[in-house]
C-alpha cells in the first residue's frame, strides 16, 4: 500500500534537552495510528513536528512524498495535506461555525464559496449539528466545538488527519461524542495518527499501536498483542496505571 | 446667570466647537494608525523598528501633551520646522494617543492566544492570511475597552490646545472672562459644550464595549 | 540651539524648582485621593442605592469633564464669580483631588468586588474569624492590586499639573517661558533648547515610576 507518511531518524531539542531523539515511523494510507504513553513523553511534540509546527533538528519527515520544513516555500500547501485537531479545540472565536469552517477552503484553497458551503452543511449534518451552524464557538459544549474541529480539519481535504489528546479537555460525558465520530472516519478508511489517553478506544480504532516513553518508541504492534501480551516491562508498567 | 449674554455666547462656542471637535477627531483617527503600525511592529517583532517603537511609546506616554505641544509649536520652528497651530494640534494628539492605542492594540494581540496561530497554520493559512483573517479581528474586539477609553481622555486632551492659541473652547471660555467678566456665562457655556462633546462619546462607547465583550466572551 | 541659556545664571536651578512646584502639587493631591478614594470606594462597594447613584454622577463627570475646564470652573468660579480668594496652588490641589478620589475609589470598588466568594469561604472553612479573614487574605490581595494603579495615578498626575500654568500658577512651563521670554535676543533659539530639557525632565520625573508601577503589576500578577 501507498504510504502517507515517512518519519526517518527525526530529533527534537531545546538547547540543552533532547525531547525524543531517531524516531522512525512510516504511516500508510488508510491506517490508523495510536500513539500512547505517559505526560511529558514527547508524544505531542512529535505530532506538531509533522505538519512543522515545531522545528527538528535532525531528520526528515516526508508527507506524501514532500519534505515537511517550516521554512519552505510551499509550507502552506504540505501543511493542508495534515488536518490536526488540537485539545483546546481553537475554533475561531470571532467567527459563526459555518465560517470556521469556510475560512480555510476558501482563502487558502480559493474554492468556490457554494460549494464550500454545501460541503461545510453535510458534514455538519453528519456530526449532528447542522443546527449550529450560525452559532458562535462560544455557544457550543466542549464535544461540540471538538466535533466542529474536526469537521474543519476535514473540509481541506486531508491526506492524514492528526488528532493530539482531542478529547482531553473534555467532560467525561461529552467524550463518547467525539470519539463516534473518530470511530466512523477510521471505519471509512481514513489515514489518522492518534495521541490519546483513552486506552478503550485506542484498541477499538487502531490499526497500529506506538508506545512513546523517554523520547523513544519502545514497542509497537497490533492491538491485540500490545494490550494483552505487552513484551516491555515499561509498556506493563505504563498499561497497569490505567487499571484498577 | 445673565440668559442674554448667554445666546450672545453661543455662536462663538459652536466655532470653537467644531474647531475642538475637528481637530480632536482628526488627532484621534492619526493615533489609531499610528497605534496599529507601532503595536504590530513591536508585536512581530520587526527589527530596528521595533526598538524605536518602544522608545517613542516610552517618551510620549510620560510627558504631557501641554509640554509636547509646546516643544512642537514654538521649540521645532527655531530648528526650521514650522507647522500651523491646527496642524500642531492634531499631529500633537495623534503622536501623544498613538502610543496610548499602541498599548491598547499590543494587548489586543497579546491576548489572542498562540494556538489560534497554530491552528490556523495548520489549516494552511499563509502568515498573511492569518494576521488579516484571525489574528486581527480578534486583537481589535479586544481592544475595543482600551480603544474607547482613549478616544475619551483624546477628546478630553484636546482641552490644552488653547496654550498654542488655537481657538477652542478653552480659549473661547479665558478669552470672554477676561474680555467682560461675565464669568459665570462663559464658564456655564464650557461646561455645557464639553458636556454635548464627550457625553454621547461616553454613552455610545459603553454600548460597543458591551456588544464586542459579548462577541468575543458570551457575557 | 538655545541650550546655552539654561547654563545662565541660575536658570537651569529655577527649572527645576518650577518642576517641584508640579512635583509637591501631585503628591499632595495623589495622597488626598487615596485616603478619600479608599473611604468613597469602600462605601460603593455596599451597593447602597443612594450612594451607587451619587457615585456614578460623580464618576462619570470626572469621566468626561477635562481637568483643564475643571480647573477654570473652581479657580474663576471662586475667585471671579463668587468672589472668594482661593490662591491657584489650593485650587489645582482641589481639582486633581476631586479627579484622582473617583480614579481610587473606583479601583478600590473594582478591587473589593472582585474578589471571589470561595475567598471568603475557604477562609472561613479554615477557621479565621472575620477580622482575619480580612487582615490575612482579603486586604493583602486588595493592597497587591492597588499598589501599582495608585504608582500609576500618581504619573498621570505629573503630567497633568502641566495644565496649572494656564491658572497662572509659576511651575516648570512657565519659568521655562519666562527664561525664553529674558533671553529672547541674546538667544533667539532658546525655545528649543528650553521646551526640550522640560520634555526630559517630565520624562525623567514620570519614566521610572511608571517602570515601577508596570514591574510591580506584573510580578504581583495572580
Amino acid at each position: 500500500m501507498e504510504e502517507i507518511l515517512k518519519v526517518n531518524n527525526v530529533c527534537k531539542r531545546y538547547e540543552d534537552i533532547t525531547v525524543f531523539e531517531n524516531m522512525n515511523l512510516t504511516v500508510k494510507k488508510g491506517e490508523v495510528v495510536v500513539i500512547v504513553g505517559p505526560s511529558g513523553c514527547g508524544k505531542s511534540t512529535f505530532l506538531r513536528c509533522l505538519n512543522a509546527l515545531e522545528d527538528i533538528q535532525d531528520g526528515e519527515i516526508l508527507l506524501d512524498g514532500e519534505k515537511v520544513d517550516a521554512a519552505s516555500k510551499n509550507i502552506g500547501s504540505i501543511r493542508e495535506k495534515a488536518g490536526m485537531v488540537f485539545q483546546s479545540y481553537d475554533l475561531f472565536p470571532h467567527l459563526t461555525v459555518l465560517q470556521n469552517l469556510m475560512l480555510a477552503p476558501v482563502k487558502v484553497k480559493k474554492r468556490d464559496k457554494k460549494e464550500v458551503e454545501a460541503e461545510a452543511l453535510t458534514l455538519l449534518e453528519r456530526v449532528g449539528l447542522l443546527t449550529k451552524k450560525d452559532s458562535f464557538p462560544r455557544q457550543l459544549s466542549g464535544g461540540q466545538k471538538q466535533r466542529v474541529a474536526i469537521v474543519r480539519a476535514l473540509i481541506m481535504h486531508p491526506e492524514i488527519l492528526l488528532l493530539d489528546e482531542i478529547t482531553a479537555a473534555l467532560d467525561p460525558e461529552m467524550v463518547r461524542e467525539v470519539l463516534d465520530v473518530v470511530l466512523s472516519l477510521a471505519k471509512e478508511g481514513r489515514t489518522m495518527i492518534i495521541v490519546t489517553h483513552e486506552m478503550q478506544f485506542a484498541r477499538a480504532v487502531a490499526d497500529r499501536m506506538v508506545f512513546i516513553d523517554n523520547g523513544r518508541i519502545v514497542e509497537e504492534g497490533n492491538p491485540e498483542e500490545f494490550f494483552d501480551n505487552p513484551k516491555t516491562d515499561r509498556l506493563k508498567q505504563f498499561l497497569q496505571t490505567f487499571s484498577y | 446667570m445673565n440668559l442674554d449674554v448667554i445666546i450672545s455666547y453661543i455662536p462663538l462656542y459652536i466655532e470653537a466647537f467644531f474647531l475642538t471637535v475637528k481637530i480632536g477627531w482628526l488627532g484621534i483617527f492619526l493615533a489609531l494608525a499610528i497605534g496599529l503600525a507601532v503595536a504590530f511592529v513591536i508585536h512581530f517583532k520587526i527589527p530596528f523598528l521595533s526598538g524605536i517603537s518602544i522608545v517613542y511609546i516610552e517618551l510620549f506616554r510620560n510627558t504631557p501633551l501641554l509640554v509636547q505641544l509646546f516643544f512642537i509649536y514654538f521649540g521645532l520652528p527655531k530648528v526650521g520646522f514650522t507647522i500651523s497651530a491646527e496642524t500642531c494640534g492634531y499631529v500633537g494628539l495623534g503622536l501623544l494617543g498613538g502610543s496610548y492605542m499602541a498599548e491598547a492594540f499590543r494587548s489586543g494581540f497579546e491576548s489572542v492566544p498562540k494556538s489560534q496561530t497554530e491552528s490556523a497554520l495548520a489549516l494552511g493559512l499563509s502568515r498573511k492570511q492569518l494576521f488579516w483573517s484571525v489574528i486581527l479581528p480578534q486583537a481589535i474586539s479586544q481592544s475595543v475597552p482600551g480603544i474607547l477609553a482613549n478616544v475619551i481622555f483624546l477628546l478630553k486632551e484636546t482641552s490644552v490646545f488653547s496654550a498654542i492659541s488655537l481657538m477652542d473652547l478653552m480659549f473661547t471660555a479665558k478669552d470672554l472672562i477676561g474680555l467682560y467678566y461675565d464669568t459665570k456665562e462663559a464658564l456655564f457655556l464650557l461646561v455645557v459644550f464639553y458636556i454635548v462633546m464627550l457625553l454621547p462619546v461616553s454613552i455610545i462607547g459603553s454600548f460597543i464595549e458591551k456588544k464586542a465583550r459579548f462577541r468575543t466572551l458570551g457575557v | 540651539m538655545g541650550f546655552e541659556v539654561l547654563l545662565k545664571g541660575n536658570n537651569m536651578v529655577r527649572l527645576l524648582a518650577g518642576l517641584a512646584v508640579s512635583l509637591r502639587i501631585s503628591l499632595v493631591s495623589v495622597a488626598i485621593s487615596i485616603v478619600l478614594g479608599v473611604i468613597l470606594g469602600i462605601l460603593m462597594a455596599l451597593k447602597n442605592p443612594i450612594i451607587t447613584v451619587i457615585s456614578r454622577v460623580y464618576l462619570e463627570i470626572v469621566r468626561i469633564m477635562p481637568q483643564m475646564v475643571l480647573l477654570f470652573l473652581v479657580y474663576f468660579g471662586t475667585t471671579k464669580a463668587m468672589g472668594i480668594n482661593l490662591e491657584a496652588e489650593t485650587a489645582a490641589v482641589i481639582v486633581f483631588s476631586f479627579w484622582g478620589t473617583a480614579e481610587m475609589a473606583d479601583l478600590v470598588r473594582g478591587a473589593l468586588l472582585n474578589i471571589p466568594a470561595i475567598q471568603y469561604e475557604s477562609s472561613i472553612s479554615l477557621g479565621l474569624n472575620k477580622l482575619q479573614t480580612y487582615r490575612y487574605v482579603i486586604v493583602p490581595q486588595i493592597i497587591r492590586r492597588m499598589i501599582p494603579l495608585s504608582i500609576n495615578l500618581i504619573t498621570r498626575m505629573i503630567k497633568t499639573t502641566s495644565l496649572v500654568m494656564m491658572i497662572g500658577i509659576v511651575e516648570v512651563l512657565k519659568v521655562g517661558q519666562q527664561i525664553i521670554e529674558a533671553n529672547r535676543k541674546a538667544s533667539p533659539g532658546a525655545a528649543f533648547g528650553v521646551f526640550l530639557i522640560i520634555f526630559l525632565l517630565y520624562f525623567i520625573a514620570c519614566w521610572p515610576i511608571s517602570m515601577l508601577s508596570r514591574y510591580l503589576e506584573k510580578r504581583w500578577e495572580n
